[in-house]
């Protein structure tokens, strides 16, 4: 950068990697956005695999298709309203603060924290996680079911050894969304997050703004190398079959 | 097979998902109507007030940009997105497997650094940001819906219907017509809606590759952001919900398989 002209200057170093390394601020960035992506991913996990099971092996054909669509039509309501719907409902006087006053327990006030950017994620990616999960349990034969109850085998240990490592696979295909689009965000934590809610993403576009594109683009950069390493990973486990 | 309460367990875990994912958005159609402009629970009285309020010249100008760079955008990707899925379906050439990896690729890509990159890349090039730089950047995501609902279909049907066509004496336009329009036509459908639904609710790209310009979600992430013109928000919320449902209920129709699904992975940025 020309200090005077603010004109980039074109030479190549690792300068911009350097200020990234030594400055603790970034480093704690990049923590917060790489722990809020895995416990987005976690908790979309766990909302999803029994509507997966559900849908897959107990609905009938009918109620099957009414999940499905359900779980669909808010996938592709805009995205910026569902961010901005859930500032609503967080807000100090907001639907959620009214509710537990109204029974009896104290007022949560999380609008504009770590927490609501937490729970926000989870709200808006959760039907990535449930679609591959349901396609994934859908593809286990009810004869490996049976068979693992014939030989003996409880309802948990079928759970655990037989239906959670086939349905591994399409656990993994919804995490590439859930992880990758938190990692990448940052129209969330502006809208609805609080002082300490700064993602990468944030950094980038003030960086942007501040016309530094170099830095802007050496931060961009983390989220991607974390996710390449991910998307390795996810390929050696076969979740791209699941996709 | 299950347990009786397995099952009712598992029934009832899926029930509040999916109250979970819908109450935000029926308190959105609440929200609409409430009177006061101070957004705050529980709402007191209800109009139609800001129905009107919301349909200003700034709201209309932003929405009219959005449909034109919708429609646009939606049609160069139909173009490019079918000729690619063609490609990569029909003939085997150098490298193909590389061209169908780095069609899907940019699905991983945050939308931020697409932003940038394009910004960067309409800086270098010395071209002014327009429109026509936001239609440019609403078709690299568009191209990806489209072509992976093409090819999806392509996989299916077999290549023998075009070959018998041939052998009948068909001439490439009739086969074309005749044979191939017919198999791909609600692909193209639906990839199209998907689309257009994707590039009406762009941000971050739109972001980097508007000009002065606002397109629909601009503005209200700007309202948003200032927290100004709130009931507005509500209304233009409430009323976009309604839109995005009917061609996505569409395209559901259309492609019964996976179109849909695959088509979200693009939904993200």
């Amino acid at each position: 950068m020309d200090p005077f002209t603010s004109e980039v200057q074109h030479i190549w170093n690792v300068d911009n990697y350097k200020l990234l390394w030594e400055q603790g601020a970034y480093h704690s960035i990049a923590l917060r956005t790489v722990g809020i992506a895995a416990a987005v991913t976690a908790a979309d996990a766990i909302l999803a695999f029994p509507v997966g099971y559900f849908m897959a092996r107990i609905a009938g054909g009918r109620s099957r298709t009414f999940v499905f669509v359900a779980v669909l039509l808010p996938l592709w309501s805009s995205y910026l309203i569902r961010v901005y719907i859930w500032r609503l409902i967080l807000d100090n006087d907001g639907v959620l603060n009214w509710s537990l006053r109204k029974v009896g327990l104290p007022a949560a006030n999380i609008g504009y924290t770590n927490w609501a950017v937490w729970l926000i994620f989870t709200y808006v990616w959760l039907p990535f996680m449930i679609l591959p999960v349901y396609g994934a349990l859908e593809r286990v034969p009810d004869s490996f079911l049976e068979a693992s109850r014939d030989l003996g085998a409880g309802g948990w240990t079928t759970f655990r050894r037989i239906l959670l490592p086939l349905a591994l696979p399409g656990v993994i295909a919804g995490s590439i969304f859930t992880f990758s689009l938190t990692l990448g965000d940052y129209i969330t934590p502006l809208l609805a997050g609080g002082a300490s809610s700064q993602f990468i993403g944030n950094v980038v576009y003030d960086s942007i703004g501040s016309q530094q594109t170099p830095f802007a683009a050496a931060f961009a950069a983390v989220p991607l190398a974390v996710m390449a390493v991910y998307l390795l990973i996810a390929r050696r486990l076969g979740a791209f079959e699941a996709l | 097979m299950e347990r009786r309460s397995t099952r009712v367990a598992l029934t009832a875990w899926t029930a509040l998902v999916v109250l979970f994912l819908w109450i935000p958005l029926a308190l959105i159609v609440l929200y609409a109507f409430n009177k006061s402009n101070v957004e705050s629970w529980p709402i007191q009285s209800l109009t139609t007030h800001w129905f009107h309020t919301a349909w200003n010249s700034e709201v209309r100008s932003a929405l009219w940009l959005s449909v034109r760079v919708g429609v646009t955008a939606t049609g160069i990707a139909l173009v490019l997105g079918s000729m690619a899925a063609f490609g990569v379906a029909r003939f085997r050439f150098f490298g193909r497997e590389t061209v169908s990896f780095l069609l899907v690729l940019p699905i991983a890509l945050p939308g931020i650094v697409t932003g940038i990159a394009l910004n960067s890349a309409f800086l270098a090039g010395h071209i002014l940001l327009s429109t026509w730089t936001i239609i440019v950047g609403h078709a690299t995501f568009c191209v990806i819906v489209v072509y992976n609902n093409v090819l999806a279909r392509l996989r299916r049907s077999s290549p023998s219907l075009i070959e018998a066509s041939q052998d009948l004496g068909a001439d490439g336009w009739q086969t074309f017509r005749f044979v191939i329009w017919p198999v791909l036509s609600t692909a193209l459908v639906a990839g199209g809606l998907l689309a257009f639904a994707l590039s009406f609710d762009e941000v971050v790209v739109t972001y980097f590759t508007a000009g002065a310009q606002n397109t629909l979600p601009l503005l209200i992430f700007g309202y948003i952001r200032l927290g100004q013109q709130l009931p507005v928000v509500n209304v233009i919320a409430f009323a976009m919900i309604l839109l995005t449902a009917i061609p996505v209920l569409l395209a559901q129709r259309l492609v019964r398989d996976t179109g849909v699904v695959r088509g979200t992975a693009a939904a993200a940025r």
